[in-house]
């Protein structure tokens, strides 16, 4: 059981690592913040998946809520600050 | 026996997710403009998501915790599309074109 978790890690790192030809270069800045959102959604499933590994999941799973709210409020507002920015 | 069934419907919950995120992941690179890579990265990856916390949920059993991986499962489906959608309509006021069929396009195509 510990190898299958810990194969189904390295798999998420490999596609966690795909968008960040994207985040390092996106043509405009949303396209960079997009790929940042999408990194930090699958870094949820891959915490979640360590709590499996060392059989913690009652540690790792409060982690990962922190992780989602902290994801989603920093979308929100870099969202809004791009948003409200002039270009120079 | 129960646990050997409940191990093979988690691991093929999470495999299934993870193909999901690995569709989302090429849809981010590959696609042509920013308002197509939103729907690679707001729905393909909600769904990966969501289900590989399914899995997880099932591999670990009826407790508490698995309780807790379902509240976030919710969470995220709430929240990962409002995220994106925040961000293309940021893009839109700023004055970003949608890509068309035929016009020149706005990122010219890298392999």
């Amino acid at each position: 059981m510990s190898g299958i978790v810990s194969f189904l890690i390295i798999l998420v790192v490999v596609i966690i690592a795909i968008p960040f030809y994207r985040v390092i270069n996106g043509p405009t800045v949303f396209d960079r913040l997009l790929a940042i959102g999408a990194i930090g959604g699958k870094v949820i499933a891959l915490i979640l998946l360590f709590g499996l590994l060392f059989d913690r999941l009652a540690m790792f799973v409060d982690i990962a809520l922190g992780y989602a709210i902290l994801n989603f409020i920093a979308g929100i507002a870099m969202a809004e600050y791009f948003r409200l920015r002039r270009e120079p | 026996m129960m646990q050997l069934v409940q191990d093979i419907i988690g691991l093929a919950l999470v495999l299934l997710g993870l193909v999901f995120m690995a569709l989302g992941s090429l849809g981010i690179v590959r696609l042509p403009d920013f308002f197509s890579r939103t729907h690679a990265a707001s729905k393909v990856d909600t769904v990966g998501i969501v289900v590989v916390l399914f899995g997880i949920a099932v591999l670990e059993g009826f407790t508490l915790d698995a309780g807790k991986v379902l509240v976030a499962a919710v969470f995220i489906m709430l929240t990962n599309p409002v995220a994106a959608h925040a961000l293309a309509r940021a893009a839109l006021k700023q004055g970003i074109k949608p890509w068309r069929r035929n016009q020149a396009p706005a990122t010219p195509p890298k392999d």
